[in-house]
């Protein structure tokens, strides 16, 4: 085998709580895990919803404000517009084996990856560990962050 | 093409070690593939991995995801973890004989 330079270690950062913020990060996390590669994941400010027990089944996709998807702003924003959306797209990914949100945060979990909800954020929005899904190893500080992300990779998403 | 020598016969495989050619896998040289990989004893729980890797591949062309493995294989994703630590599906791909998995899930 070719020796080239490796990644090691990656620490995602998941800020946005929109189905397109979210499914990127979690992609990313498995994939780094499917090569053997340590992967945190740190949920922070709306990324929380991709955690949090209430939220985390109605997360959608953005139609208003988001020129990806080639969708008039005022059509976006009519009832009914975004649902319909994140259906077709559901229904796309999965054909292409990508799980729900619920059942990805439970597989990366499995794979070994850390999962990590923002203290500052968590005191935000007024939730406790509770609230969150089981999954999470634990609710901490952006110096803890910074020290399990020590030594590797910090990709914001 | 580069060529691996496993089990005593020369086989062609890619730049990473993959086999180009699975029919010419035999199952003697899963050990000695597995122990590059750095699996030092496959156990039977491996070797459910690894048959059912060659299934998938004969009937699709292509091996399963780790979430396919999870699923289907009788092995759950937290063990295939603890089984193949450097990657289920493509460490089992390499030690199966059949080429590297290309998904992204």
């Amino acid at each position: 085998m070719a020796d080239t330079a490796t990644i090691e270690k990656v620490s995602i950062i998941v800020s946005k709580g929109s189905l397109e913020g979210i499914y990127p990060a979690l992609i990313m996390a498995n994939g780094a895990r499917a090569e053997g590669i340590e992967a945190d994941l740190f949920f922070t400010f709306f990324g929380l919803d991709a955690i949090a027990k209430k939220r985390w089944e109605h997360i959608k996709l953005a139609t208003v404000g988001n020129p990806g998807l080639h969708l008039p702003t005022l059509l976006g924003g009519m009832p009914g517009v975004p649902d319909l959306v994140t259906r077709y797209m559901e229904r796309k990914m999965d054909k292409l084996d990508i799980p729900p949100i619920p059942e990805f945060i439970e597989m990366i979990a499995d794979t070994g990856a850390g999962i990590y909800a923002c203290k500052a954020s968590v005191d935000l929005f007024e939730l406790d560990k509770d609230d969150l899904v089981e999954q999470v190893h634990g609710i901490i500080t952006v110096g803890e962050f910074y020290e399990h992300a020590a030594g590797g990779q910090i990709i914001y998403t | 093409m580069p060529t691996t020598t496993y089990a005593g016969s020369a086989v062609p495989v890619d730049d990473e070690g993959f086999f180009t050619d699975p029919a010419r896998w035999t199952e003697p040289m899963a050990e000695q593939i597995a122990k590059e990989a750095g699996i030092d004893t496959l156990t039977d729980r491996h070797w459910i991995v690894i048959r059912f890797m060659r299934e998938q591949y004969a009937a699709k062309g292509t091996g399963p995801t780790v979430r396919v493995l999870g699923k289907t294989s009788g092995v759950s994703v937290k063990e295939l973890y603890q089984l193949f630590p450097k990657g289920p599906a493509k460490t089992a791909a390499k030690i199966a004989g059949i080429p590297k998995p290309r998904g992204c899930i």
